[in-house]
């Protein structure tokens, strides 16, 4: 297990440079990536992405090479690129600690997909509550357009690009692309049907690179290192690190940097040092509010998109939360779900209705007045919300239900008052 | 600062409306947006009234009715909820002699839930207006507020 330990890729700089001081960044090698990137042509940049194998961050694991190639291939201009620093999923930190530790690699990043996309605009869409990062990003970007790497004419090469701060206002959904497009417009952030998808149709309906902070994070070191020598870190199917957010009911809590592949045990023996007062763990909440519940027993499953997709789970965006065994469980599952029914946008039924009906559902099971009908009708909400939600909000919200129902059946089961009858 | 100014420095495009309502509502004695703000913030944009209402009453950070010099945001999500937020909100109530979603008499502080604030390996956290608060404990508490009170008598 030696070389499964923490892997510094992305968060290497941290705590070595002052975030403040583009002079810090330069000198330990930052910046130099764009310049060796202003050199090579647009389509070498995205084959070296393609390469790497690297797959979104922000939860969906989409492979990052193709979304740039559909942007730059996609007719249209201006053509947008954004990263989405909505950071708002529970038991999420790393989008924060990125942008206050290391803000110039982010812009970096951008800078180079830009160039490799033919964009010339930019936006950082960075939640309302995050102000300390706000502030750390608007400076980063001012001393980067004096010193040239962003404006007309960066270093030279004739490229033009420059990126905007946009401050969200207290949305979960903005974390959505489309909610985030429209909320980007000025508007309610409410999500939209898709396809059309971003990179053909985004803001202003024009071609858009949307991606997390942690996803363009990845540019300067694949554009670096080469793509097949980034792709020699993790796994078969999950190349390069991930940024883990451990929290809940653990010894030391904190952000973690793993080469994809390790398991979640790993994660929470032996960087978080376990469970405090050596108690038991009941359940661990991967990805955060919206992602699967798993128990103790299942803690080996290791960080590998194939591996997950093969038992109906996913990591998301990186949030590990221990719970250990004095947690209600249906307590946590009620807490989930306000939290999705407090952000539901309201824009489609199954996501408004279901919530509020799952909400009144789960209060019978905690009051001991649930019925079996009960059990069947959650069964029948969480399918429909799954797959009849408009965006991922409403499909993913019932998640940690669908897998209290699969892991720990006892804990619905043993409060049912009666049988009922079983008709929906 | 008056509506005016706000849409002058952010800019009198719709992209630009969120931040100015936001700054603007930062300076506000009770931190929300009347309805003549609203109307006002539609002239000034050309936008129509109802469209900017909907941005105002959509975002948890925008809020149409008045609240306290400070807005305390306590996380209430799962990685502080096992880590005892309960007992901190009550903490709160019992000491600001109020409950969640209202103001203090005095007009000093509205308690408010917040969604994950983003700190979770500092749980259980709050945040008061930009500082962020974490490991909280009913000590803690105390001192946070009388450092306020102090700073209100100064």
């Amino acid at each position: 297990m030696s070389n499964i330990n923490t892997k510094k890729l992305l968060t290497a700089r941290f705590g070595t440079i002052d975030p403040g001081s583009i002079k810090d960044y330069i000198s330990s090698g930052g910046y130099s990536v764009l310049q060796k990137a202003l050199l090579m042509n647009e389509d070498e940049i995205i084959n070296e992405v393609k390469a790497s194998g690297l797959k979104g961050r922000g939860g969906a694991g989409f492979p990052t090479g193709l979304k740039m190639d559909s942007v730059k291939q996609a007719e249209g201009t201006p053509k947008y690129i954004i990263c989405n620093a909505d950071e708002g999923e529970p038991g999420n930190f790393k989008d924060r600690l990125l942008m206050e530790n290391d803000p110039h690699q982010i812009i970096e990043g951008m800078i180079i997909c830009a160039y490799a996309t033919g964009t010339r605009h930019g936006y950082i869409f960075i939640r309302g509550e995050y102000l300390k990062s706000i502030r750390i990003m608007e400076a980063a970007l001012e001393q980067a357009r004096v010193k040239g790497y962003l404006g007309d004419n960066i270093l030279d090469t004739g490229f033009d690009f420059d990126i905007d701060v946009h401050t969200g206002a207290g949305s979960y959904v903005c974390g959505e692309e489309f909610a985030l497009l429209v909320s980007i417009e000025g508007k309610s952030g409410r999500a939209t049907y898709k396809p059309p998808f971003p990179t053909t149709c985004g803001l202003y309906d024009k071609p858009t690179q949307i991606n997390n902070v942690e996803t363009f994070c990845n540019i300067p070191h694949i554009i670096d290192m080469g793509g097949t020598e980034f792709s020699k870190i993790g796994t078969d199917s999950s190349k390069g690190t991930k940024l883990i957010c451990l929290s809940g009911n653990v010894i030391n809590p904190g952000l973690y940097e793993v080469p994809l592949g390790t398991t979640v045990r790993y994660i929470i023996d032996e960087l978080g040092g376990g469970v405090p007062n050596n108690r038991a763990i009941k359940m661990v909440q991967l990805g955060g509010a919206s992602g699967p519940v798993i128990p103790e027993g299942m803690l080996d499953v290791k960080l590998d998109f194939a591996e997950m997709r093969e038992k109906d789970l996913n990591f998301g965006s990186g949030a590990i939360i221990v719970m250990d065994e004095r947690i209600n469980v249906l307590d946590i599952l009620k807490r989930i779900i306000q939290f999705f029914h407090h952000e539901s946008c309201g824009k489609c039924t199954p996501c408004r209705e279901g919530l509020t009906q799952m909400l009144i559902i789960l209060d019978r099971f905690i009051e001991g007045t649930a019925s079996g009908q009960d059990l069947a009708l959650l069964d029948v909400l969480i399918e429909t919300m799954s797959q009849a939600s408009i965006c991922g909000l409403g499909q993913a919200a019932p998640t940690a239900v669908k897998k209290v129902l699969e892991y720990f059946p006892e804990e619905f089961n043993s409060r049912i008052h009666s049988m009922g009858p079983v008709t929906v | 600062m008056r509506v005016k100014e706000a849409i002058s420095k952010y800019g009198s495009t719709p992209d630009k409306l969120i931040g100015a309502m936001l700054a603007y509502q930062r300076s506000t004695p009770c931190n929300y947006l009347t309805e003549d703000d609203i109307r006002e913030f539609a002239s000034e944009t050309g936008l129509p009234i109802s469209r900017v209402h909907s941005v105002a009453s959509f975002y948890s950070l925008l809020s149409t009715k008045p609240r306290g010099k400070y807005i305390i945001q306590v996380c209430y999500d799962v990685p502080c909820y096992v880590n005892d937020s309960v007992n901190v909100v009550k903490d709160l109530e019992k000491k600001l002699r109020t409950t969640m979603g209202h103001t203090t008499d005095d007009g000093m502080f509205t308690l408010e839930f917040s969604s994950c604030l983003g700190c979770c390996d500092k749980a259980p956290v709050m945040q008061i207006g930009d500082k962020l608060y974490g490991n909280l404990t009913s000590e803690k508490i105390t001192e946070i507020l009388s450092a306020y009170r102090r700073k209100q008598h100064e």
